[in-house]
């Protein structure tokens, strides 16, 4: 068995020199000792002015930042955040990652590292801005103690300090090691959002350079000396385990170094190269016990969900104001309809993968994580070792989505395939096969929603069953209040209009009367966190229902919102600016045949969209343009959110037109991207989004507008030939009334 | 020992004849800007071009590659990130999560060779790969930005 060599605290990840002379190399933290040790390593070599700010001599400053990028901006966001504060020169940033490690071994200064549910920013603005401004205050400070004048006399601005009286200027980098010695300042005080010049701005993205030239390095791309490469497959039956395996087949298969059981219910094959671990494992014969789910499907489930559409039992009232089931009974007009959405996979484009190195001492774990310090919690417990003898090496992810933040199960099966090949760094990469097989699906759910309208068509009631899968119950159960599962009411929970902020996904409609409650009903699929997670099947629900009940009014569509939405100013100004650009009324041109709206509210902030699209005489649905708009209240960087709506469009379109994942004997049917086919380029609409920032707080960006572009479309098909979808994706549908 | 020419230069590859190309490229010869993530080519992350062509890398063995036909991976295809889609890339700040960028890339620059001045269908029908951050509206702009057709 080989034994890995790597220097103590870096060690210079090379790959073969070759043709046109590119060498790939990047350098890895690699914690010898203590977290602790490295972290004071790390400040000899700059300073650092505190756990947010490094400068180096040459004004390089360095914002460390805890949570993670996965291609939503978050890196760029945080940097801005705390350079607002420092008063430096934005084209001297660049970022690095401290690890949950050293993060743990100081006290949780840079506090959590879990980026999902758009809370990257929303969540850590105070404290990392905090920390920019106590570094600026320790460098005023610094610079006044050479000069012999007052702090408060010394100006910083663009990485430079100055003193007016005296003439006397310096750079951050020449200050930086005296204010690294700065007692930090208690009081902070940051700035008025109206002094911002950082923020707010559309600054280029820190990490696009290597991007375009394939220097970028993800965790399926890392390279240690001596590494060997595993695959790995699970009892595709969910709740199965793994009965036997012949490995004698294999074992003399090129490459192959060992065929190792990973708990219960894997089996890996390690090898000197990743495509020899594969085809040796796919080679390898394996009898899986299946277990109680092997007869399970998709249309099975069904059933127990349409039951747990006018069933009692297990229900849970998520919203209620009101008596919405006597006002339904005794309407004018009830309108009745039944909607579902199907199983999900994220399927981030870089397949699940981790890098591991284990000793009977300590255990590193070099991967892309949506939360780090879960990720140490998951290699420690695999590793059999206390937290502080492991760290995390995070490196930007090629996607996440939700996949790798709650669900760290890449991460404890590397650990647990290195423990079995000691000193011995192995990197496992899932196939895509695997990715579809294993996910941690977005929920599958039906509702049956029903609307009574008096005889001026004005909405008297609003009535919401929804019959489906809990996330939390399966993966939170700590977040179940009373055995009900908040979260499924995303978008349609309780809303106090007098304080806009309490709830974030609050609904925006003040409805007369309304009983929204959940029959909870779990298939043996594993849930996940989704982008945008439960808003995006209540806003098809609600968003697709609303247009149903306005046209039963006989009342327009924007119109019938703008009536529900008194209360609501800052949901109708997102709502009127869509509609407004979107030419709302105004007759439809280049063959565009209808219109759709959609307004909610997520994350806590204000989303709308209008979609216009076409239906050709054989029913092939066009797309042609979707309308955005975004209220997140404070917008940090307006190029990224509106490339964020732009891309939770293509995932959230994706999903409602093409994808859906299917259950037969008990495991997925799916197994690569040609039976679950994202959007493409050519089926992308233009998309035009509106940012409108209007400040005072702070909401998310990521996910809220994935939600709006779904029911816009299918309001638009419903609009354009009559036909109303209900049942979720859109593919293969005659869309024809 | 099969030969084969990548970027220009000559490198012999120790591997079975059956490995696609593209774990190739990215484990005996450590060039991983090719990028796996299919291995059936559906996505086009493992894009490279082959004499010009643009090939999906994970659907061509070794064994087919001839010595003499010339490999470009986006490790090649400029000295310094200086092809007009690369740097239209830059300009535009196309990439998001990046995974699937330098397939992008490596299909957009074959488009420009076959297609100097291509149109929103030349665009549609080449560029097939899959992006799951939803980077396509930008890829578009910056194809033509780098052909010089974008409309004003």
């Amino acid at each position: 068995m080989t034994k890995a060599t790597v220097s103590r605290r870096t060690f210079l990840a090379t790959s073969a020199a070759v043709a046109g002379g590119m060498t790939l190399g990047f350098h890895v933290p690699f914690l010898a000792g203590s977290a602790a040790a490295e972290s004071a390593e790390s400040a000899a070599a700059a300073p650092e002015i505190n756990a947010w700010v490094v400068i180096k001599p040459d004004d390089t400053v360095v914002v460390r930042i805890a949570r993670s990028e996965m291609g939503q901006g978050t890196l760029t966001g945080l940097a801005q955040l705390v350079a607002e504060e420092l008063e430096c020169d934005w084209s001297k940033v660049t970022t690095e990652y401290p690890t949950p490690g050293q993060s743990l071994a100081r006290n949780r200064v840079w506090g959590d590292f879990g980026t999902g549910g758009s809370r990257g920013i929303r969540t850590s603005h105070d404290y990392v801005r905090k920390g920019g401004a106590a570094a600026r205050e320790m460098l005023k400070a610094a610079a006044a103690a050479e000069w012999g004048v007052p702090a408060s006399e010394i100006m910083a601005a663009n990485s430079v300090l100055s003193h007016k009286a005296s003439g006397k200027t310096a750079t951050y980098g020449a200050m930086a090691a005296a204010a690294s010695k700065i007692e930090p300042p208690k009081d902070i005080k940051l700035k008025d959002p109206k002094d911002w010049k950082i923020i707010g701005k559309s600054v280029p993205r820190l990490d696009t350079a290597d991007k375009v030239t394939g220097k970028q390095v993800y965790g399926i791309d890392l390279k240690l000396p001596g590494m060997l490469n595993a695959a790995v497959k699970e009892c595709p039956v969910f709740g199965g385990k793994l009965a036997s395996m012949d490995d004698a087949k294999v074992k003399a298969m090129p490459g192959v170094k060992a065929v190792v059981k990973v708990g219960e219910t894997g089996v890996a094959v390690v090898a000197d190269t990743w495509w020899q671990a594969k085809t040796a494992l796919d080679a390898l014969p394996i009898v899986w016990d299946e277990g109680p789910n092997k007869s399970a499907s998709t249309a099975k489930f069904a059933e127990v969900l349409r039951e747990g559409l006018i069933s009692d039992k297990d229900v849970f009232v998520g919203n209620k104001n009101g008596d919405a089931l006597a006002a339904i009974e005794s309407a004018a007009v009830k309108v009745e309809a039944i909607y579902s959405t199907p199983h999900q996979n994220h399927a981030t484009l870089e397949p699940m993968n981790a890098t591991a190195l284990w000793t009977a001492d300590k255990c590193r774990v070099w991967c892309p994580t949506q939360n780090g310090e879960a990720s140490l919690a998951a290699a420690a417990s695999a590793a059999e070792l206390p937290q502080d003898k492991c760290d995390i090496i995070k490196v930007h992810l090629g996607g996440g989505f939700g996949r790798r933040g709650a669900f760290q199960d890449y991460v404890t099966q590397a650990v647990r395939i290195a423990k079995q090949m000691p000193g011995v760094p192995v990197k496992l990469v899932w196939s895509r096969e695997e990715d579809m097989a294993q996910g941690r699906y977005h929920p599958v759910t039906m509702a049956k929603l029903t609307g009574a309208l008096d005889d001026k068509g004005n909405l008297t009631a609003f009535r919401m069953r929804i019959s489906g899968q809990s996330i939390l119950k399966s993966v939170r159960p700590e977040g179940l209040v009373n055995g009900m599962d908040p979260a499924v009411f995303q978008g349609i929970a309780k809303d106090d209009p007098e304080k806009p902020t309490a709830n974030e996904h609050g609904t925006v409609y003040a409805f007369p009367n309304l009983l929204v409650d959940h029959a909870m009903r779990n298939p043996h699929v594993p849930p996940g966190f989704w982008r945008g997670v439960n808003v995006n099947q209540i806003a098809i629900y609600v968003e697709s229902f609303i247009d149903e009940l306005a046209a039963a009014a006989k009342v327009d569509a924007l119109e019938f919102r703008r009536r529900l939405l008194g209360n609501q100013p800052k949901a109708r100004a997102v709502l009127d600016a869509v509609a407004e650009k979107g030419g709302w009324g105004k007759p439809m041109t280049d063959g565009v045949m209808g219109r759709g709206l959609a307004v909610v509210r997520s994350y806590g902030s204000y989303t709308a969209a209008l979609a216009e699209v076409s239906v050709s005489t054989k029913g092939k649905l066009k797309v042609h343009r979707i309308v955005a708009a975004t209220d997140p209240g404070y917008g940090v960087n307006p190029q990224q959110i509106a490339m964020q709506v732009e891309g939770s469009f293509v995932y959230g379109l994706g999903a409602a037109l093409n994808q859906e994942i299917t259950i037969k004997d008990g495991r997925v049917e799916q197994t690569n991207f040609d039976t679950y086919q994202p959007l493409r380029l050519a089926e992308m609409p233009k998309v035009e989004t509106i940012v409108m920032p209007s400040g005072g707080w702070w909401g998310g960006v990521g996910e809220p507008t994935i939600a709006v572009a779904p029911p816009a479309v299918l309001n638009a098909i419903a609009n354009a030939t009559g036909k109303r979808i209900r049942q979720l994706p859109v593919k293969d549908q005659n869309l024809k009334a | 020992m099969a030969k084969l020419t990548v970027n220009g230069a000559t490198l012999d590859v120790a591997a079975d004849e059956n490995t696609p190309l593209l774990w190739v490229l990215r484990e005996q010869l450590g060039m991983t800007g090719t990028k796996y993530g299919c291995g059936i080519a559906q996505c086009g992350a493992c894009t490279v071009h082959i004499d010009g062509v643009a090939t999906r890398s994970c659907a061509v063995t070794l064994g087919s590659v001839k010595p003499e036909q010339k490999i470009v991976t986006i490790e090649g295809l400029s000295p310094d990130g200086s092809h007009p889609i690369q740097k239209a890339w830059l300009e535009m700040d196309v990439p998001q999560c990046g995974y699937c960028q330098t397939g992008m890339i490596m299909a957009a620059a074959a488009l420009l060779k076959d297609k100097p001045k291509p149109t929103d269908a030349d665009i549609d029908e080449a560029m097939s790969n899959i992006c799951r951050c939803g980077t396509y509206l930008r890829v578009k702009a910056a194809i033509h930005a780098a052909a010089g057709t974008s409309k004003t």
